[in-house]
């Protein structure tokens, strides 16, 4: 070990850079992966809750919503998902704060790793939790009489939708993670994330609600993203509602990415 | 190059505080030293900026032969941080958090996984390296703490209170993990609330009080800063008590009213006691006893610090030459 204290490590070189950060991204994404598998509690809230809630709009309040589609689930399924992987990015808030109040942060980056690659880590997770609660949303869906018409290439672009929304709301729910103290506090970025998809046509056609409301759902984010997903999911064209969540995404995760770079900065210094 | 860490001059305010106020603090390589101070005293902050988790106001540091703000990339790869808070994942295996960081260190899996045993086994912990760290005691998770900190072969090691909050027994061994890593060659700066801590371990203790260095020596050069010993007086009522400390006036070490007790610096010699004891009691009615000691740690640092175990920045100058009147056992 002498050796090393006489010697001088050579100075860092910009080749060496990248690789670096995508191996310790890539690090960084196992361990949030492995952390939320862990998690047991958070984790059977985030597939359990929006099963339920499946359930409950598609047989107790399904039967008195007039939809344009035959069966009530094939219309309420682009909602409840977006209310499930909402919920359930939203927890990418609590996992980020947590972080940020453990002295694990310091440690990383001391060790030279880019606050980027903490965050992403954690977004990365929040995909593959996303993932796994959409598979089960999807299973029971089917249970219980969903009957999508999409052919393959619908569904995997159903899946790109899915990916770009929650890759932009799990940026924005690492913003509310390290603008919260507590981790308690964070927690309640979930509820107003929950909150969007019902005030959207998730559940209701828009044409119902009153005026101001109506506005509202009919120009938030939420609407577009169901919008295109209910239409790829029965093989219809999805036009300009893609191009509209598209964008939507797009600006989301831009402007949160950045804000999150400013904010880490911020907290660290 | 044979100073590992090399600061001048460091300033460092929080909004109004200035936690440090011009720190100079130079570590010769593979020694151990340490940073002794109260709680609250700038030790962390002091830490932060050597390990380049914050920047200093102003001044200059250098670790490893890196500056700390331009070439932050060549400290962070000489270095590790162990933090004063456990930074470890509750919910991996200790042999899991050590991969991770083996990772981030720039290893291989494959590379990881022997690094990751061999400190395991180094630490004592192979047992339960298949165990969650959220189930390892205090002491387990403060080893593994610090053995994560060596994934990376680091030149200079900075502990931020090593041992604060342990019990006695994982205090000691803690102290013969921290001897044996500067055994292993690499620099240790370690901060600490504790003199006998600093006294035990370190080849040179930094006293920093009020945002700066107050003194700076081996733990023998210290000691011997305060006369090399100490005479505790009892007096023999609270008459004599108040006259006796009177006549000491700043040259009493402690006070304790409640045992009329009183305790000068000296050096231990018959005659310099015999000449103390003449000159503050030459009726022999005022002092019942008196006990010679060798000066201990805690001398120094109340002698140093004016005994303040939170201290106000303000004031300092006229505290650090003399010695505070009553003063609190720290
Ligand atoms: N990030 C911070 N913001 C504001 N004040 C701080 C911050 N960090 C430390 N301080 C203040 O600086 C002083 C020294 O703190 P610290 O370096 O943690 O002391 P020590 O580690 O010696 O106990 C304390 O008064 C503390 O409140
Ligand atoms: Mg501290």
């Amino acid at each position: 070990m002498s050796e090393l204290t006489d010697t001088r490590a050579p100075a860092p070189s910009r080749a060496g850079r990248l690789p670096s950060l995508l191996r310790d991204t890539v690090t960084m994404s196992q361990r949030s992966v492995r952390l939320t598998m862990r998690e047991i509690d958070g984790l059977l809230t985030a597939l359990i809750l929006p099963v339920l809630i499946m359930l409950v709009f598609v047989y107790l309040f399904g039967g008195a919503i007039r939809t344009p589609t035959e069966q009530y689930v094939d219309f309420v399924l682009p909602g409840v998902l977006l209310v499930c992987t909402g919920f359930v990015s939203a927890l990418t808030a609590t996992s980020v704060t947590r972080d940020m109040k453990e002295g694990i942060v310091d440690r990383f980056r001391s060790m030279g790793v880019a606050g980027g690659s903490l965050l992403t880590g954690h977004v990365v997770s929040s995909l593959v939790r996303c993932g796994c609660a959409s598979a089960l949303m999807l299973a029971t869906a089917f249970l219980i009489g969903f009957r999508p018409t999409a052919d393959a290439a619908g569904w995997i672009a159903a899946a790109g939708v899915l990916v770009m929304f929650v890759w932009a709301l799990s940026w924005l729910a690492a913003v509310f993670g390290l603008l919260a103290r507590t981790p308690e506090g964070a927690s309640g970025f979930s509820f107003v994330i929950m909150f969007l998809p019902y005030a959207s046509s998730g559940f209701v056609p828009v044409e119902t609600m009153p005026g101001w409301v109506r506005g509202f759902a009919e120009n938030q984010p939420v609407t577009p993203v169901i919008e295109t997903l209910r239409a790829l999911l029965h093989g219809a064209p999805a036009g300009a509602d893609a191009a509209v969540a598209a964008a939507w995404c797009a600006g989301v995760t831009a402007v949160s990415v950045v804000l999150a770079a400013v904010l880490f900065r911020r907290r660290t210094a | 190059m044979d100073t590992a860490i090399d600061a001048v001059g460091l300033t460092k305010s929080y909004g109004a505080v200035r936690v440090l106020d011009g720190v100079d603090l130079a570590v010769r390589t593979g020694s151990v030293s340490a940073l002794l101070g109260p709680n609250g005293a700038g030790k962390t902050t002091m830490v932060r900026i050597l390990a380049t988790l914050s920047p200093p106001d102003s001044g200059r540091a250098k670790v490893a032969g890196y500056d700390v703000e331009r070439e932050r990339g060549g400290v962070r790869r000489s270095i590790s941080l162990t933090g004063q808070y456990a930074a470890l994942d509750d919910l991996q295996s200790g042999a899991e958090n050590l991969r991770m960081m083996a990772k981030l260190a720039g290893l291989g899996s494959r590379g990881a996984r022997v690094r990751a045993a061999e400190l395991l086994d180094r630490f004592d912990l192979a047992e339960a390296a298949g165990r969650r760290v959220g189930t390892y005691s205090g002491g387990m998770r403060r080893r593994l703490d610090i053995a994560a900190g060596l994934v990376g072969d680091p030149s200079v090691v900075f502990l931020d209170e090593p041992t604060t909050g342990l019990d006695v027994r994982s205090r000691q061994t803690m102290w013969s993990v921290i001897s044996e890593l500067a055994r292993s060659g690499v620099t240790v700066l370690l901060t600490t609330q504790y003199l006998e801590e600093a006294d035990r371990l370190a080849d040179r203790v930094a006293v920093l009080d009020g945002g700066r260095i107050v003194a700076e020596g081996t733990p023998a050069e210290l000691k011997q800063r305060v006369g090399g010993g100490r005479v505790d007086l009892t007096a023999s009522g609270p008459a004599a008590f108040g006259r006796l400390r009177a006549a000491l006036g700043p040259r009493a070490l402690h006070a304790d009213p409640a045992e009329h007790g009183l305790s000068v610096a000296t050096d231990g010699t018959a005659a310099e006691v015999r000449r103390l004891l003449q000159q503050l009691d030459p009726e022999c009615v005022l002092v019942e006893r008196f006990a010679v000691h060798e000066a201990s740690m805690d001398d120094v640092f109340i002698s140093l610090t004016g005994g303040t175990a939170a201290s106000d920045t303000d004031g300092l100058a006229s505290r650090t030459g003399g010695t505070g009147g009553e003063v609190a056992r720290v």
